[in-house]
Protein backbone atom coordinates (compact mmCIF):
# COMPACT_ATOMS: atom_id res chain seq x y z
CA UNK A 1 0.00 0.00 0.00
CA UNK A 2 1.19 3.54 -0.75
CA UNK A 3 1.86 5.00 2.69
CA UNK A 4 2.38 8.49 1.23
CA UNK A 5 -1.31 8.89 0.45
CA UNK A 6 -3.00 11.69 2.36
CA UNK A 7 -4.85 10.71 5.49
CA UNK A 8 -7.63 13.08 6.41
CA UNK A 9 -8.94 11.46 9.57
CA UNK A 10 -7.75 13.19 12.71
CA UNK A 11 -9.90 11.35 15.21
CA UNK A 12 -9.06 13.87 17.97
CA UNK A 13 -10.84 16.69 16.14
CA UNK A 14 -13.89 14.74 15.02
CA UNK A 15 -17.00 14.75 17.15
CA UNK A 16 -17.92 11.10 17.46
CA UNK A 17 -21.49 9.75 17.42
CA UNK A 18 -22.77 7.40 20.14
CA UNK A 19 -22.30 4.45 17.78
CA UNK A 20 -18.55 5.19 17.69
CA UNK A 21 -18.29 5.16 21.48
CA UNK A 22 -20.20 1.89 21.67
CA UNK A 23 -17.84 0.41 19.06
CA UNK A 24 -14.68 1.68 20.78
CA UNK A 25 -15.87 0.35 24.14
CA UNK A 26 -16.48 -3.03 22.47
CA UNK A 27 -12.82 -3.04 21.40
CA UNK A 28 -11.49 -1.80 24.74
CA UNK A 29 -13.54 -4.37 26.66
CA UNK A 30 -12.39 -7.08 24.23
CA UNK A 31 -8.70 -6.30 24.77
CA UNK A 32 -9.33 -6.20 28.53
CA UNK A 33 -11.08 -9.59 28.35
CA UNK A 34 -7.99 -11.08 26.70
CA UNK A 35 -6.17 -10.50 30.02
CA UNK A 36 -9.24 -11.11 32.21
CA UNK A 37 -9.68 -14.57 30.66
CA UNK A 38 -6.39 -15.57 32.30
CA UNK A 39 -7.78 -14.50 35.68
CA UNK A 40 -11.00 -16.46 35.11
CA UNK A 41 -9.00 -19.58 34.15
CA UNK A 42 -6.87 -19.09 37.28
CA UNK A 43 -10.10 -18.92 39.33
CA UNK A 44 -11.33 -22.10 37.64
CA UNK A 45 -8.02 -23.77 38.55
CA UNK A 46 -8.23 -22.67 42.22
CA UNK A 47 -11.89 -23.63 42.49
CA UNK A 48 -11.37 -27.18 41.18
CA UNK A 49 -7.88 -28.12 42.42
CA UNK A 50 -8.86 -29.01 45.99
CA UNK A 51 -11.23 -28.24 48.84
CA UNK A 52 -8.49 -26.06 50.42
CA UNK A 53 -7.80 -24.01 47.27
CA UNK A 54 -11.57 -23.54 46.79
CA UNK A 55 -11.86 -22.14 50.33
CA UNK A 56 -8.74 -20.00 49.82
CA UNK A 57 -10.25 -18.51 46.65
CA UNK A 58 -13.49 -17.80 48.53
CA UNK A 59 -11.38 -16.01 51.15
CA UNK A 60 -9.59 -13.89 48.53
CA UNK A 61 -12.94 -12.95 46.98
CA UNK A 62 -14.18 -11.44 50.25
CA UNK A 63 -11.53 -8.69 50.11
CA UNK A 64 -13.19 -5.34 49.14
CA UNK A 65 -10.52 -4.45 46.56
CA UNK A 66 -10.74 -7.91 44.99
CA UNK A 67 -14.52 -7.52 44.79
CA UNK A 68 -14.01 -4.26 42.90
CA UNK A 69 -11.65 -6.01 40.44
CA UNK A 70 -14.10 -8.91 40.01
CA UNK A 71 -16.91 -6.44 39.33
CA UNK A 72 -14.73 -4.74 36.71
CA UNK A 73 -14.03 -8.13 35.11
CA UNK A 74 -17.73 -8.97 35.00
CA UNK A 75 -18.55 -5.47 33.70
CA UNK A 76 -16.16 -5.90 30.75
CA UNK A 77 -17.68 -9.32 30.07
CA UNK A 78 -21.27 -8.04 30.27
CA UNK A 79 -20.61 -5.04 28.02
CA UNK A 80 -18.70 -7.07 25.43
CA UNK A 81 -21.44 -9.71 25.37
CA UNK A 82 -24.26 -7.19 24.84
CA UNK A 83 -22.33 -5.26 22.16
CA UNK A 84 -21.51 -8.59 20.46
CA UNK A 85 -25.18 -9.58 20.39
CA UNK A 86 -25.93 -6.22 18.70
CA UNK A 87 -23.40 -7.18 16.01
CA UNK A 88 -25.28 -10.42 15.37
CA UNK A 89 -28.60 -8.54 15.06
CA UNK A 90 -26.98 -6.20 12.53
CA UNK A 91 -25.60 -9.21 10.62
CA UNK A 92 -29.24 -10.27 10.16
CA UNK A 93 -30.10 -6.79 8.90
CA UNK A 94 -31.72 -5.52 12.11
CA UNK A 95 -30.77 -2.00 13.19
CA UNK A 96 -28.61 -1.17 10.17
CA UNK A 97 -30.14 2.21 9.34
CA UNK A 98 -28.77 5.42 10.89
CA UNK A 99 -31.70 5.63 13.31
CA UNK A 100 -31.57 1.89 14.00
CA UNK A 101 -27.84 2.07 14.65
CA UNK A 102 -28.22 4.90 17.15
CA UNK A 103 -31.13 3.14 18.87
CA UNK A 104 -29.13 -0.09 19.00
CA UNK A 105 -26.14 1.71 20.50
CA UNK A 106 -28.37 3.25 23.19
CA UNK A 107 -29.94 -0.14 23.91
CA UNK A 108 -26.47 -1.67 24.32
CA UNK A 109 -25.54 0.98 26.89
CA UNK A 110 -28.82 0.59 28.81
CA UNK A 111 -28.87 -3.22 28.84
CA UNK A 112 -25.15 -3.40 29.70
CA UNK A 113 -25.68 -0.91 32.55
CA UNK A 114 -28.50 -3.06 33.95
CA UNK A 115 -26.37 -6.23 33.72
CA UNK A 116 -23.37 -4.47 35.31
CA UNK A 117 -25.56 -3.21 38.17
CA UNK A 118 -26.88 -6.76 38.58
CA UNK A 119 -23.29 -8.11 38.61
CA UNK A 120 -22.41 -5.55 41.29
CA UNK A 121 -25.32 -6.71 43.43
CA UNK A 122 -24.21 -10.32 42.93
CA UNK A 123 -20.61 -9.52 43.94
CA UNK A 124 -21.48 -7.48 47.03
CA UNK A 125 -24.73 -9.00 48.32
CA UNK B 1 -9.50 -8.67 -4.73
CA UNK B 2 -9.54 -10.18 -1.30
CA UNK B 3 -6.95 -8.80 1.06
CA UNK B 4 -4.94 -11.61 2.58
CA UNK B 5 -2.72 -11.39 5.61
CA UNK B 6 -0.43 -14.14 6.83
CA UNK B 7 -1.14 -13.43 10.51
CA UNK B 8 -4.95 -13.47 10.38
CA UNK B 9 -6.75 -16.48 11.85
CA UNK B 10 -8.55 -17.99 8.90
CA UNK B 11 -6.56 -16.40 6.04
CA UNK B 12 -9.71 -14.75 4.75
CA UNK B 13 -11.94 -11.99 6.06
CA UNK B 14 -15.09 -14.00 5.44
CA UNK B 15 -13.70 -16.98 7.34
CA UNK B 16 -12.65 -14.78 10.28
CA UNK B 17 -16.07 -13.13 10.25
CA UNK B 18 -18.00 -16.41 10.57
CA UNK B 19 -15.54 -17.92 13.09
CA UNK B 20 -15.92 -14.77 15.22
CA UNK B 21 -19.72 -15.21 15.23
CA UNK B 22 -19.75 -18.94 15.94
CA UNK B 23 -17.13 -18.66 18.71
CA UNK B 24 -19.07 -15.73 20.21
CA UNK B 25 -22.23 -17.85 20.35
CA UNK B 26 -20.37 -20.78 21.96
CA UNK B 27 -18.87 -18.47 24.60
CA UNK B 28 -22.33 -17.00 25.26
CA UNK B 29 -23.80 -20.47 25.77
CA UNK B 30 -20.98 -21.44 28.17
CA UNK B 31 -21.42 -18.19 30.09
CA UNK B 32 -25.20 -18.66 30.38
CA UNK B 33 -24.78 -22.25 31.62
CA UNK B 34 -22.23 -21.26 34.29
CA UNK B 35 -24.02 -18.06 35.35
CA UNK B 36 -27.35 -19.91 35.45
CA UNK B 37 -25.88 -22.66 37.61
CA UNK B 38 -24.24 -20.17 40.00
CA UNK B 39 -27.49 -18.23 40.38
CA UNK B 40 -29.82 -21.23 40.68
CA UNK B 41 -27.75 -23.49 42.92
CA UNK B 42 -28.88 -22.88 46.51
CA UNK B 43 -25.52 -23.81 48.03
CA UNK B 44 -22.46 -23.23 45.88
CA UNK B 45 -19.64 -25.13 47.59
CA UNK B 46 -16.65 -27.19 46.53
CA UNK B 47 -18.61 -30.45 46.36
CA UNK B 48 -21.40 -29.13 44.12
CA UNK B 49 -19.01 -27.12 41.91
CA UNK B 50 -16.67 -30.11 41.54
CA UNK B 51 -19.61 -32.37 40.74
CA UNK B 52 -20.78 -29.98 38.02
CA UNK B 53 -17.32 -29.82 36.44
CA UNK B 54 -16.84 -33.59 36.61
CA UNK B 55 -19.59 -34.28 34.09
CA UNK B 56 -18.39 -35.17 30.60
CA UNK B 57 -20.90 -32.83 28.92
CA UNK B 58 -19.74 -29.77 30.88
CA UNK B 59 -16.08 -30.67 30.27
CA UNK B 60 -16.69 -30.92 26.54
CA UNK B 61 -18.53 -27.57 26.68
CA UNK B 62 -15.63 -26.02 28.64
CA UNK B 63 -13.03 -27.20 26.11
CA UNK B 64 -15.30 -26.01 23.31
CA UNK B 65 -15.50 -22.62 25.09
CA UNK B 66 -11.74 -22.26 25.56
CA UNK B 67 -11.11 -23.20 21.91
CA UNK B 68 -13.72 -20.60 20.94
CA UNK B 69 -11.95 -18.10 23.20
CA UNK B 70 -8.69 -18.88 21.38
CA UNK B 71 -10.15 -18.20 17.94
CA UNK B 72 -12.21 -15.21 19.14
CA UNK B 73 -9.24 -13.55 20.87
CA UNK B 74 -6.91 -14.25 17.93
CA UNK B 75 -9.31 -12.62 15.44
CA UNK B 76 -10.21 -9.73 17.76
CA UNK B 77 -6.64 -8.92 18.77
CA UNK B 78 -5.52 -9.22 15.14
CA UNK B 79 -8.14 -6.62 14.23
CA UNK B 80 -7.06 -4.24 16.96
CA UNK B 81 -3.30 -4.68 16.37
CA UNK B 82 -3.51 -4.27 12.58
CA UNK B 83 -5.59 -1.12 13.09
CA UNK B 84 -3.39 0.68 15.62
CA UNK B 85 0.10 -0.82 15.59
CA UNK B 86 0.71 0.37 12.03
CA UNK B 87 3.48 2.17 10.16
CA UNK B 88 1.13 5.11 9.58
CA UNK B 89 0.43 5.60 13.29
CA UNK B 90 3.70 4.47 14.86
CA UNK B 91 6.44 4.71 12.25
CA UNK B 92 8.66 2.12 10.56
CA UNK B 93 9.19 -0.01 13.68
CA UNK B 94 5.46 -0.78 13.88
CA UNK B 95 5.54 -3.93 11.72
CA UNK B 96 8.19 -5.62 13.84
CA UNK B 97 6.42 -4.57 17.05
CA UNK B 98 3.10 -5.88 15.75
CA UNK B 99 4.55 -9.25 14.79
CA UNK B 100 6.14 -9.44 18.26
CA UNK B 101 2.82 -8.58 19.96
CA UNK B 102 0.93 -11.07 17.82
CA UNK B 103 3.36 -13.86 18.64
CA UNK B 104 3.04 -13.00 22.33
CA UNK B 105 -0.75 -12.99 21.99
CA UNK B 106 -0.69 -16.42 20.30
CA UNK B 107 1.58 -17.78 23.06
CA UNK B 108 -0.82 -16.55 25.76
CA UNK B 109 -3.79 -18.11 23.92
CA UNK B 110 -1.89 -21.41 23.71
CA UNK B 111 -1.26 -21.31 27.48
CA UNK B 112 -4.98 -20.61 28.13
CA UNK B 113 -6.02 -23.67 26.09
CA UNK B 114 -3.47 -26.10 27.57
CA UNK B 115 -4.06 -24.76 31.11
CA UNK B 116 -7.83 -25.27 30.83
CA UNK B 117 -7.43 -28.84 29.55
CA UNK B 118 -4.94 -29.53 32.38
CA UNK B 119 -7.43 -28.17 34.96
CA UNK B 120 -10.12 -30.52 33.69
CA UNK B 121 -8.08 -33.71 33.16
CA UNK B 122 -4.70 -33.18 34.76
CA UNK B 123 -3.31 -34.28 38.12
Amino acid sequence: MNDKRPVNLDIGTIQLPITAYVSILHRVSGVALFVISGLFIWMLDCSLASDESFTALQGILTHPLVKLVLWGMLAALAYHLVAGIRHMFMDFGVGETLEGGILGAKLVLVIAAILIAFAGAWVWL
Amino acid sequence: MAVTNVTSFGRSGLSDWIVQRVSGVVLTIYLLVIAGWLLLTPEVDFASWKALNSGLCIRILTVFAVLSLAAHAWIGMWGVLTDYVTVRLMGPKATLLRVFLQLGMIAVIFVYVVWTVAILWGK
